[in-house]
């Protein structure tokens, strides 16, 4: 390097922006230019000198917090402040919404229910055989379904009312077995269904009769089982059966 | 192209650990505390806005410096500090050509004194002494934060540094109020 060359290439040297080989011939100069290196250390120096007098201003700690504030996920005073003031409107919010998304899928889930099952009803009266075990005695009916469903009931005693009991069937319901009961009044088929209630997937009260497409229904939850009662009869009819299944418990 | 926005985490941990660096900065710029408070929320709330034209991968430090800087020259002190500045004739009138006496004084000059012969400087050479010195960004940085290219970083860098030892010397030749 020769002591004519730039300032620049001086202080490219002093900066460290030099390649390494450019860095090594300026080192190899200095060692033999006491001119330059004394120069060279001058540079040094004065770039020390201002890095330490360049931090001078320090921030308000108000600025900080405020910036901080501003910009910061993760501590917002300000924010935060009116998060206190909106989480229980949220709560409440989300609270409404997730009732209403609640009942909304509770009511989708009743209604794919009934649909099924009216569906269930619909197919056994229009099979040739609608049901496998034919007789109006629950006496015969009730043992028969013994070994064919993973669970037992009692049907009942019809003796003094207008229903007749027509026969049973096994059914299934998303693949689990289950009883269909075929009852008479005045040539109008009911079905009952009666299937293991899964966790009370359909809720334990007992429904008011709805009326499902041209039937009405009634389905209620007892000791695990669900009970579904459908026809096309009117639902002062579908009640009265549906006392009677309860009646024999 | 993908989407290559980063998520606003990314903004806050780049952008906060910069905060005293931004602020003294701009201090350095303004000299005036009020009017720095200013630039640097300022230059938040543009730095974030502008987030998602940022280049991850790209330098940061550079793109929030410049930001800081551009809103600094845009303001009424800004446009003042910079308006007419020759930095050949600045140069030339700052700098005497003594170096064996100047790399004395250099030795002699306290921190005060470069604190206040870095204020006297214009401002083109006060803010890429800072750069350099105090944010030891690189040349590469330092011409992207300014915007220029790296000879220009280089050429303006010594004739910084030149104006710097000259003040120094006529403060420490004039005494502390020789200016």
């Amino acid at each position: 390097m020769a002591c004519d060359s730039p300032p620049e290439r001086m202080d490219a040297y002093v900066d460290g922006e030099l390649s390494a080989s450019e860095a090594a011939s300026v080192r190899d100069h200095l060692r033999t230019c006491p001119s330059c290196a004394s120069d060279a250390l001058s540079r040094l120096q004065l770039r020390r000198k201002v890095a330490d007098a360049g931090v001078r201003y320090p921030p308000t700690s108000e600025l900080r917090n405020k910036i901080v504030s501003q910009y910061s996920t993760r501590a917002r005073p300000r924010r935060l402040q009116w998060a206190i003031l909106t989480v229980p409107a949220l709560v409440v919010l989300l609270v409404i919404l997730s009732a209403n998304f609640f009942v909304a899928r509770q009511r989708m889930r009743e209604q794919r229910f009934l649909g099924e099952v009216a569906d269930l009803h619909i197919a056994a009266l229009a099979s040739a055989s609608p049901v496998d075990v034919l007789s109006t005695d629950q006496h015969t009916v009730k043992p028969w379904f013994e070994g064919r469903i993973p669970f037992t009931f009692n049907l009942p005693d019809l003796q003094a009312s207008d229903f007749t009991l027509r026969g049973g069937r096994v059914t299934y319901l998303e693949q689990s077995p289950g009883a269909q009961l075929i009852y008479q009044l005045r040539k109008h088929n009911l079905s009952v269904f009666i299937f293991q209630d899964r966790a009370g997937e359909f809720g334990k009260t007992i429904f008011e009769p709805v009326e499902f497409q041209t039937f009405h229904m009634e389905t209620w939850s007892e000791h695990g089982l669900r009970f579904t009662i459908v026809g096309d009869v009117n639902s002062a009819d579908i009640h009265a059966l549906s006392e009677l299944v309860r009646g024999a418990g | 192209m993908p989407d290559q926005r980063l998520p606003a985490a990314t903004f806050e941990n780049l952008a906060l650990p910069l905060f005293d660096q931004l602020y003294n900065f701009a201090h350095w710029l303004t000299q005036d505390r009020a009017e720095a408070e200013d630039l640097v929320q300022e230059t938040y709330a543009k730095a974030l806005r502008g987030f998602p034209t940022f280049q991850p991968g790209t330098n940061f430090r550079a793109w929030i410096f410049r930001i800081l800087r551009n809103s600094f020259l845009t303001t009424r002190a800004g446009l003042k500090a910079t308006v007419g500045f020759d930095e050949e004739l600045h140069t030339e009138v700052a700098a005497t050509r003594d170096a064996s006496a100047e790399d004395i004084l250099v030795e002699q000059a306290n921190r005060e004194m470069v604190q206040q012969a870095l204020e006297g400087l214009p401002v083109h050479f006060r803010e890429i002494l800072l750069l350099c010195e105090v944010e030891e960004m690189s040349y590469q940085e330092t011409a992207e934060t300014l915007a220029v290219p790296i000879g220009t970083v280089m050429s303006r860098l010594s004739r910084a540094r030149k104006a710097l030892r000259a003040a120094l010397a006529k403060h420490l030749k004039g005494g502390p109020h020789g200016m």
